[in-house]
């Protein structure tokens, strides 16, 4: 087991590392100038900036040079916010974009946990149907098309709620509900698919054998095996919320990384750029990491396998 | 005469599926004498099964459905109970083990609680007692060291202990009959004739009713007192062990016992039935063995046989036993040395 995680941590290491190379010379490629004015500042400026940042250097140097300071945990300095480092600018916006994520990734998972469950156990009934068109709409219809629906209807026609920005527990529930669907709908189709299986299954006729009541045959027969893969899936759900709100946040002008990342692209902000795709890909690196672990804790023959069985 | 414990009374029991309705039981007659063994017999798709699950009430309905029937239980119908009451029964006056240890048992419960559920639930046992007892049955069923192994999950048992489990699980309340649905089928040879005798050995400790249900007449000869076979959903032929091995009129039986395979003669002399089982979403009007039978007259296919009662405990449903018919002697492979008693 030991030997394993090692293993995986090594992996994910190697993966970060050609994740920031594949971006640096991404990034090298692109057309543009990241200076605000580059036609009003003249050669010489421009000349003297590109001195300042390094960019006059031949491209491996600048490459050492970045893996360096990402080693470090220095991302750079910001083309477009004069003096203030790449950090200090991510910082400001996580706590946003974490508190969007984790609302809807909760919502979404207990969501889809519940209608999974319902329509497995109502298997052919209308409930059942009901819960599948949810989940073939949520799949199918992508996020930012829903969140500007809502925004139309509920913000601007109706004025249930507010149309945009991040305040007040109103503000949260259209761009959380935007997110949440897509979750809602892998998760419900998961969860009843996993239950219907469970539900056939010899160890639950078995515990009806027993005589126990259907609450506890569901509850604790049930709905516990049915969620050792969906426990497997929740990262990865949450990673689909991280991407779903770099335009959710666009959508809804919530100040968090998703609608800085997509301000940056338009400024060409190099070093902001570079370093949210480090952050997110840190992220999704843990998250899958973590993913694999959740297997062996929660399913326990994976759990002891290599130990004492 | 030994008092019947449970009784089945026309039980025909279908499901619904897009091919139509599946007539998996047809009229099925059954009694369980109190502290026997009755072995039910037949092919796969006989609805053996059909007829265990539905004294257990474990049908899934959709798409199962009871057509007509009554199983009586000590006199009272099963079928008519409530849910409620019916649970009331399940693992404590009738339990069942089902064929394959390696997915009856819960993969992600210890098999200390999978015992205790039962008896917390019947018995109010609280946690501390339950935890005795299943230590207790654990040990009447051959498990080394049960103090430890009842908190190991189930896939740190072997199958023949998970049957060993299945077992004790089975018999935490003492039940007044024991269903167990090919309880070794799924087992190595060895293991099955261990599992055989523990369920022998319990029994006798337990005088618990068991129904069998087996598609191996050695395992019948060696545990039951009494058979019925099943074929097409009806029982053709019902007798004691005695009867059915040394006297059985029915050419579906004399089939099973041919295809039975024998210690002392070669295995190239196994003769399987030749065909397949009718297809209940539309089953034959008459008998149902007519398509393979070779006696079966023109009045097997238009009308199914009555029972003839042979003894006062077998009975048989085939138009040979009419005194019309022409005299048909059983086949010599079914070789009265087919018992291995
Ligand atoms: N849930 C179900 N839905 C539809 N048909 C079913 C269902 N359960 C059983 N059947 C049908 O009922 C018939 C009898 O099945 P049953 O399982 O009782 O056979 P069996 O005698 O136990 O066979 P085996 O020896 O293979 O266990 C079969 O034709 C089967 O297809
Ligand atoms: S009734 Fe006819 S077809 Fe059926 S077993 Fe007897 S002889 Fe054969
Ligand atoms: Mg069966």
């Amino acid at each position: 087991m030991v030997a394993y995680i090692l293993k995986r941590i090594l992996y994910m290491l190697i993966t970060f590392f050609v994740i920031v190379s594949l971006s640096f010379f991404a990034m090298k490629l692109l057309p543009g100038s990241p200076y605000r004015n580059a036609a009003k500042l003249g050669p010489e400026l421009v000349a003297q900036l590109n001195h300042q940042y390094g960019f006059d250097k031949p491209i491996p140097v600048q490459y050492i040079n970045y893996l360096n300071k990402v080693l470090h945990g220095d991302l750079g300095v910001s083309f477009q916010y004069e003096g203030r480092t790449v950090n200090s600018i991510l910082a400001s916006k996580v706590p946003v974009s974490a508190d969007l994520g984790i609302e809807a990734t909760i919502i979404g998972v207990l969501i889809g946990i519940i209608l999974g469950a319902i329509a497995a156990l109502r298997r052919g009934t209308w409930l059942d149907y009901g819960v599948m068109v949810i989940a073939v709409l949520g799949i199918s219809v992508p996020s930012f098309i829903l969140a500007q629906l809502m925004q139309y209807y509920f913000g601007v026609q109706l004025r249930w709620l507010p149309v945009a920005k991040w305040d007040g527990i109103e503000s949260h529930i259209m761009p959380v509900i935007a997110l949440a669907v897509g979750s809602v709908a892998v998760i419900a189709r998961y969860m009843r698919n996993e239950m219907i299986g469970v539900l056939g299954s010899d160890y639950i006729d078995m515990a009806r054998a027993k005589g126990l009541s259907r609450p506890a045959v569901v509850i604790k027969h049930a709905m516990r095996n049915s969620l050792v893969p969906i426990a497997t899936i929740v990262i990865p759900s949450l990673m689909t919320v991280i991407t779903g709100s770099l335009v959710i946040e666009n959508i809804f002008a919530i100040p968090g990384i998703g609608d800085q990342f997509v301000s940056s692209i338009v400024t060409n902000d190099y070093p902001v750029i570079m370093g949210t795709t480090i952050l997110f890909s840190i992220f999704f690196l843990v998250g899958i990491f973590l993913t694999d672990l959740a297997y062996g804790v929660i399913d326990p023959r994976i759990r002891v396998a290599g130990g004492d069985s | 005469m030994l008092e019947n414990i449970l009784e089945i009374k026309d039980l025909r029991v279908s499901f619904e599926t897009y091919a139509g309705e599946v007539q998996a039981v047809r009229g099925v007659n059954l009694e369980l004498k109190k502290g026997e063994a009755l072995a039910i017999v037949g092919e796969s798709g006989s609805g053996k099964s059909v007829t265990s699950k539905s004294i257990m009430r474990l049908i899934p309905s959709p798409p199962g459905k009871f057509k007509s029937g009554e199983i009586l239980f000590e006199g009272n119908d099963l079928l008519k109970l409530s849910e409620k009451s019916m649970q009331k029964m399940r693992g404590s006056e009738i339990s069942m083990i089902f064929q394959d240890p390696m997915t009856s048992l819960n993969p992600t419960m210890t098999v200390g609680k999978q015992i205790m559920e039962g008896l917390k639930k019947h018995q109010n046992m609280n946690k501390h007692d339950a935890a005795q007892r299943a230590v207790e049955l654990l040990e009447l069923v051959g498990i080394p060291n049960p103090e430890d192994r009842i908190k190991q999950y189930p896939h740190q048992f072997s199958g023949g202990m998970r049957q060993r489990v299945v077992i004790a699980i089975a018999l935490a309340c003492n039940p007044k009959v024991l269903i167990a649905d090919e309880p070794t089928t799924a087992l190595d040879v060895t293991i099955q004739a261990q599992i055989l005798d523990l369920m022998k050995d319990l029994q006798k400790k337990t005088n618990t009713s068991i129904i069998l249900i087996t598609h191996d007449l050695g395992v019948v000869a060696n545990m039951a007192q009494r058979v019925a076979v099943m074929y097409g959903g009806k029982i053709v032929e019902t007798g004691n062990v005695d009867e059915i091995f040394y006297s059985p009129k029915h050419p579906y039986t004399w089939g099973l016992l041919s295809s039975m395979p024998k210690l002392d003669s070669k295995s190239d002399e196994l003769m399987a039935i030749p065909g397949t089982p009718p297809d209940l979403s539309n089953p034959p009007k008459g008998c149902p063995f007519a398509a393979r039978c070779p006696h079966a007259m023109k009045v097997c296919t238009e009308h199914m046989p009555e029972y003839t009662e042979l003894s006062e405990t077998q009975k048989t449903a085939c138009w040979l036993l009419d005194e019309r018919a022409p005299k048909v002697e059983p086949p010599e492979t079914i070789g009265v040395g087919g018992a291995q008693k």
